[in-house]
């Protein structure tokens, strides 16, 4: 196929998978939330369950007033969704969906992926500077501090995984854990969750504040900042804040899942059944992630601005190294 | 078409849809919705009253500390990504080499966190 074929139609998958994915785990985090507190949720539109709540809440912010305020900077007010979007579209490129399946197999991969997803943290500072809002300003930089001092653990967490991998192509990783064992003789691979449950663990703390999901939602703290450095959006600049926020989640888990648990591979499956069936085992493997973030939503209340700085720095940082220095160990030694 | 172009063909397309994606659906809304600015709506939101001062009124930035420790331990991340990926080939002088290297830094976090960097009063 020509990549410019293969270009025009990954465009096209992504440009579907954005908007229906984001529409499905924020249905799916309407649903789970209510019944986590003994309520219904969305019940009535589209007839059964409320399955079309959320295109009809897309089909609302089509008709609101795009409002920008006097005192905000106009030109940067107007970019931030822009530079958000960018950061979250851009992560696609090198997600595998199966044997064969990604967009474009970059060797630099997960290194790709972790500086892409940082330019988004640039797009939300410019919507917290430019609404010309104390409570934007206050959140923007919140988000910055956040975001850059969970970005180390998130970086640090993903060289345990290269190191048993020894690569940084995701499809690379995992075809390493699909071939663990290969040497052996076993035709059962080994997911490395298996050897880097610590570096999972660190990985998804740092993604759900990179995500600013509660508990470190401190950024848009609505019972003190209204909603940080949204406060001031509307209709449709709004709606994109919150679509990349949702893609953004589906990615980190897809990564997250790709690094650790193997992505697209079941055990035991030939690759002529994977390419198939690839996307959705790796879709049932997001899902549990994104499952286990709603939950911890209505677990955990919110972090402290303090907290929140301890946690990274003298927790999650100090155990990331000791765990690239034990992994290391690990690969050398044996 | 090399492989070197046609990833990078990736990444900026990629890139490109992520701002169309906004622009034209921005476009198709601002024929549908409503256009009636007053000077009450863009007026900035204080919770109702009317706003007070500048929105951009002075702000203790204490997060500038961080952004200088973040910007040590990120040109180490870079640096140890080269090592993870040869780190069998190195061998036990490269596990070595990177082990005085990350303690190195660990002993500047260690030295900020003493001097209360992370203490906020």
């Amino acid at each position: 196929m020509s990549p410019w074929l293969a270009l025009a139609i990954w465009l096209l998958v992504v440009a579907t998978i954005i908007p229906v994915m984001g529409m499905a785990i924020g249905y799916a985090e309407m649903k789970i939330s209510a019944h986590m507190q003994s309520r219904i949720g969305p019940y009535f539109a589209g007839g059964r369950f409320g399955w079309a709540q959320l295109i009809a809440d897309g089909v609302k912010f089509f008709q609101k007033e795009d409002l920008v305020p006097d005192n905000a900077d106009r030109p940067v007010f107007k970019m931030a969704p822009v530079l958000v979007m960018v950061g979250t579209v851009g992560l696609f490129v090198v997600i595998p969906f199966g044997p064969g399946l990604t967009p474009q197999n970059l060797d630099l991969g997960i290194f790709y992926a972790l500086a892409i997803s940082s330019i988004g943290t640039i797009g939300v500072l410019m919507a917290g500077w430019s609404s010309g809002n104390k409570y934007s300003l206050i959140g923007g930089l919140r988000a910055a501090g956040q975001l850059i001092a969970y970005e180390l653990p998130l970086v640090l967490a993903v060289v345990g995984v290269v190191i048993l991998a020894g690569t940084m192509s995701l499809d690379g990783i995992v075809q390493a854990q699909i071939s663990w064992f290969s040497e052996a003789g076993w035709a059962w691979g080994m997911p490395f969750v298996i050897v880097q449950a610590v570096g999972l663990g660190v990985f998804f703390i740092a993604s759900l504040a990179e995500l600013s999901r509660i508990p470190f939602d401190m950024p848009i703290a609505e019972s003190e900042l209204v909603m940080g450095y949204l406060t001031e959006y509307s209709g449709f600049r709004f709606l994109f804040f919150f679509l990349a926020e949702f893609a953004n989640m589906f990615t980190l888990s897809a990564i997250a899942a790709t690094l650790f648990l193997g992505g697209y591979w079941v055990p035991g499956v030939p690759d002529s059944i994977l390419q198939f069936v690839g996307p959705l085992v790796l879709l049932g493997k997001i899902a549990l992630f994104v499952f286990v973030s709603i939950w911890l939503r209505w677990t955990f209340p919110r972090f402290r601005e303090d907290q929140l700085q301890t946690l990274a720095w003298k927790w999650l940082v100090p155990i990331s190294l000791a765990n690239i220095i034990v992994t290391g160990i690990l690969k050398v030694v044996i | 078409m090399t492989a070197y172009f046609e990833n990078y063909l990736f990444v900026a397309a990629f890139a490109l849809l992520g701002a169309v994606l906004v622009l034209v659906m921005l476009g198709v809304a601002s024929i549908l919705r409503p256009n009636k600015p007053t000077a009450a709506k863009k007026l900035t939101y204080e919770c109702g009253v009317d706003p007070v001062g500048e929105g951009w009124s002075q702000t203790y930035v204490r997060y500038y500390v961080f952004g200088l420790l973040f910007v040590i331990f990120d040109v180490e991340a870079a640096f140890i990504f080269p090592w993870a990926i040869m780190a069998e080939e190195l061998g036990m002088f490269g596990l070595v080499a990177i082990i005085i290297f990350m303690l190195t830094l660990v002993e500047g976090l260690f030295y900020a966190i003493k001097k209360g960097v992370l203490r906020w009063e």
